[in-house]
């Protein structure tokens, strides 16, 4: 039959193609860039790299986000390149929605299941051409990707230090990469991908981002990736230009309704505890799953859950009275019956809300929406303050703006 | 197009019975079968002018009596010949011991004590193996969704069970993972009853006789009976192609439609659904339902577009081990070799080269690094003497089963397989003097002709190890047990599936069974 087989790497060179495994902490390339920028000395661990969890100021670096434009190293994001003739229907049966649909130049937010259904993981989905994707995402998956390619005539490799990325995000950042000499960036609409000169080479740049407002990410060739950063930095001081560490994008986010992996869920193969797998379904990923298109991984196993009645858990958005954010609290009916557990939680400086996302076991949060409670532990000077406030459950995201998708974005 | 209520491809002995049942139901059923005489591994084949063997099975000691009396095969022409077969040990530094009847319950040429070892030795392992009997006609339970019919399975067990008494019982749970070597070391002194047993729980199973949980092999073979006798074993008349026809004239009558020389080139899925097979001719067959009597690693990476399938199977599925580690000999004799040991009536039952665990032990040993036996262990049977057709006159057929031979061998069987015929042939001189000097013709099939010429992946009996972790709930792979695939409408039925290979009937019967529930 005339399945191409690609000869699928052996151990030992799938043990090479990770080298991730045996390094015990990565530097970006924005490193030294970072490192002069650093004031707060908060370094948190992404994916084995060293990020900035602040630079100099959580609060002023998210205003960045919402006011002026922030730029934050994404580099440790996981990235795959998937190339070949068969490099759209790999896609299409790795992942949730219909690749088929995405045309070359365009992104799409999708997620992947294990056979059971339960998600591996979300992420994006580039569609670089016709034949060639870069899947970016939180967790490591080259051994799935690779068994997924037999029978398909596709290469897989991990690019993840071989291409850098940066985002910029903020309602001024279209004018900056204008000012950048970025033409044409303005006619870039959501979700679009387009290449731009730098220096020798090109760089990436799609309209996306993980904060809800407007914004782009570069991916480049790590060995010009240095030069991207002082390109943008030396344009940006009349655009109000702040490097960001994760407190402040984390913040947008939760205020956007954007879910982390193994964060807000637990991947299925991360999960020591067989209940906490989830289905798309439980952590409002249903809308992705596309029983239109073809046979997909794990498409039995969602279509039996949902005849059956197995999706246990929903995500919901919360907005919780008081204004202590609500982080890791239990969710509580009539203020007694234990119904889940807030896995995000800030008071919204855009908003004015105190907001959080949660997951609670069914029926709370899908058919039983009243008299919802989430228990806040308090710490005041060495004591705790328990609070027991009133949560509603309310539409995502929490915060929408006009210009997330505008086109041509607002001038500065 | 043709259309049939269901299609089976592969027409070995587990798609007919599967066919047959299927039939006798009321459906209209068609095989497809490649090659162009049914029977799969149960054949009788000529290799050398007027010389016939049954190439790949040669013994019948497993068909399941209730698969012979669903088909009726007696009245198709099943015959259990001129009745159950010795097994003699031979060797050339001593005498031959004789195991009579059902896997001996009555011994020639061994001490008054070692018979006395042995009938108690015999007795508890047929007691442990009819625990294990039961589940040989039953389904795999799906792990995480027990069915009334499982637990009442596992109930009858726990039972049955319960009236082995508390020593025995203990004793069963003690020594079901066990290595073969050990069982024989506790029970018995003389090495050529060891070295039997050590070759019965290993033979066809990448395994040797110290390798933990070698006992299952035996216990396998003894859940087997002919003739009414567990562990018996019969050269059925006209080989084990007679065995095939016999199931081809149930099936015939049954109404099914056969067709030979008719490869499948691909299983068509329309919205996760087999609807219909095409030929590699490019004809195109519909069913309403396929049941595949192929290995399930050819029925589902070969035949049917991998992307129909999610990847974790896929996975599990392409790591199910399989490779073969038996060869099998072919030798046309100018005449009858000469024991001066043996009556005519032992030479023509089962003979076994197995001196005892070490050697057979030794034999497995390079096959862990690729290599074959320098000393093989044999198992050989003379069946012409029992059918003089199968041999021109005064002249003799031998067959063997030689082990081991791995299927992934380091150097080749390019190469290599001249020089393992040598080993063999060397071997089976110095036991029997003179042979060589008589062979007229001789086809070694490797575990790499087996896998060409039969169409089994990795030149494997069983389509799969049929070890602890690809038995029952984990056959053909863990969370995938039975007969049901991922596909709607498809299943399968061969011996990839519970309980495995050798000619029984089962998995096309339980395969049958199954799919008359499903498909009601």
């Amino acid at each position: 039959m005339g399945l191409m087989r690609p000869a699928l790497l052996s151990v030992a060179e799938r043990k090479a193609a990770q080298g991730h495994i045996h390094k015990i902490k990565f530097d970006t390339p924005f490193q030294p860039r970072l490192d002069a920028l650093m004031q707060t000395h908060e370094w948190y661990d992404w994916a084995g790299y060293r990020a900035p969890h602040s630079l100099w100021s959580e609060e002023l670096e998210y205003f960045a986000i919402r006011s002026q434009s922030a730029l934050f190293d994404i580099s440790p994001m996981v990235k795959y390149r998937i190339e070949g003739p068969d490099a759209e229907a790999f896609c299409n049966r790795l992942t949730l929605r219909d690749v088929t649909k995405l045309k070359p130049g365009r992104v799409h937010y999708t997620a992947w299941c294990d056979d059971s259904g339960h998600v591996l993981d979300d992420g994006t989905l580039f569609r670089l051409t016709e034949t060639r994707f870069r899947l970016c995402c939180q967790e490591r998956h080259l051994p799935w990707l690779l068994d997924g390619a037999f029978g398909f005539n596709v290469t897989i490799c991990e690019e993840t230090e071989e291409v850098s990325g940066l985002a910029l995000q903020g309602p001024t950042t279209c004018a900056l990469l204008k000012a950048a000499g970025f033409d044409g960036i303005e006619t870039l609409k959501p979700f679009d991908i387009r290449d731009f000169a730098h220096q020798d080479g090109t760089v990436t740049v799609s309209r996306t981002g993980f904060t809800g407002d407007l914004g782009y990410e570069l991916f480049i060739d790590t060995r010009r990736a240095l030069s991207l950063w002082d390109r943008l930095w030396d344009a940006g001081g009349p655009y109000g230009l702040r490097a960001i560490g994760y407190a402040a994008l984390n913040t947008a986010r939760i205020e956007a309704g954007l879910i982390v992996a193994n964060a807000d869920f637990i991947t299925a193969e991360t999960a020591l505890r067989a209940d906490r797998a989830r289905l798309p379904d439980e952590i409002g990923l249903d809308w992705m799953v596309d029983l239109k298109k073809g046979p997909f991984n794990g498409r039995r196993a969602i279509e039996a859950a949902r005849r059956d009645g197995k999706a246990r858990f929903v995500l919901v958005g919360l907005e919780i009275e008081g204004n202590v954010p609500a982080d890791q609290a239990i969710v509580y009916h009539r203020k007694k019956r234990e119904v889940g557990l807030v896995t995000a939680a800030i008071w919204s400086p855009t908003a004015k809300r105190n907001i959080a996302l949660a997951t609670l076991e069914r029926p709370y949060g899908d058919s039983i929406l009243n008299d919802l409670w989430v228990e806040i532990y308090a710490l005041r000077e060495l004591q705790y303050t328990r609070l027991m406030k009133r949560a509603k459950v309310v539409p995502k995201p929490f915060v929408k703006l006009a210009r997330r998708t505008q086109t041509p974005p607002g001038d500065f | 197009m043709t259309s049939s209520d269901a299609i089976v491809i592969g027409g070995g002995h587990n798609g007919l019975v599967t066919a047959a049942l299927l039939a006798r139901s009321g459906r209209k059923v068609q095989v497809l079968e490649a090659s162009d005489t049914l029977g799969g591994a149960a054949r009788t084949e000529e290799f050398a002018p007027g010389f016939k063997v049954s190439t790949v099975a040669h013994l019948l000691n497993q068909m399941h009596p209730d698969v012979i009396k669903a088909l009726k095969l007696e009245s198709h022409g099943l015959s259990f010949g001129k009745g159950v077969s010795p097994t003699v040990t031979l060797s050339e530094n001593t005498a031959p011991a004789i195991l009579h009847g059902g896997y001996g319950d009555r011994l020639d040429g061994v001490s008054a004590g070692e018979a006395a070892a042995w009938k108690a030795l015999r007795a508890l392992l047929l007691r442990q193996t009819d625990i294990l009997k039961r589940f040989l006609t039953s389904p795999p339970p799906k792990i995480g969704s027990l069915t009334r019919k499982d637990v009442i399975s596992f109930g009858g067990a726990g039972l049955a069970l319960a009236r082995l008494g508390r020593d025995d019982m203990r004793e069963f749970m003690r020594m079901i993972l066990m290595n073969i070597a050990d069982v024989a070391d506790e029970h018995l002194s003389d090495d050529r009853l060891k070295g039997l047993l050590a070759f019965d729980g290993t033979v066809g199973h990448h395994l040797g006789p110290r390798s933990p949980t070698s006992l299952l092999g035996l216990y396998y073979r003894l859940a087997g009976e002919t003739a009414g006798e567990a562990g018996a074993q019969v050269l059925p008349q006209g080989g084990m192609g007679a065995i095939a026809a016999a199931l081809a004239k149930a099936a015939e009558a049954a109404g099914v439609s056969m067709r030979t020389g008719a490869p499948v080139g691909r299983i068509e899925i329309e919205n996760g659904r087999a609807t219909s097979v095409t030929l590699e001719s490019g004809e195109t067959l519909k069913a309403d339902i396929v049941v595949s009597a192929l290995n399930p690693k050819t029925t589902f990476t070969d035949l049917m577009d991998v992307r129909e399938l999610d990847i974790g199977f896929v996975r599990k599925l392409r790591h199910m081990r399989m490779a073969g580690n038996v060869a099998k000999l072919h030798l046309a004799l100018d005449r009858l070799p000469e024991i001066d040991t043996l009556t005519p009536e032992l030479m023509a039952g089962r003979m076994v080269i197995a001196p005892g665990t070490d050697y057979v032990e030794r034999a497995f040993n390079p096959a862990k690094y690729g290599a074959f036996s320098e000393h093989p262990a044999i198992e050989l049977t003379l069946p012409s003497l029992s059918d003089p057709a199968l041999a021109p006159d005064g002249a003799c057929v031998l067959s063997a089963v030689v082990q081991y031979a791995p299927y992934h061998l380091r150097e080749g069987w390019a190469s290599g397989k001249v020089k393992f015929l040598e080993r063999v042939l060397e071997r089976l001189e110095s036991t029997l003097p003179g042979l060589r000097k008589t062979v007229r013709h001789a086809e070694l099939l490797t575990p790499v002709d087996i896998e060409t010429r039969y169409r089994m992946p990795g030149g494997h009996w069983h389509h799969g190890e049929l070890q602890a972790d690809q038995m029952f709930v984990s056959r053909p792979i863990a969370g995938h047990a039975g007969y049901d695939t991922p596909v709607d409408g498809l299943y399968l039925c061969g011996a990839g599936t519970h309980p495995g290979g050798g000619v029984s009937g089962l998995p096309g019967l339980n395969a049958a069974r199954h799919i008359l529930t499903r498909e009601a």
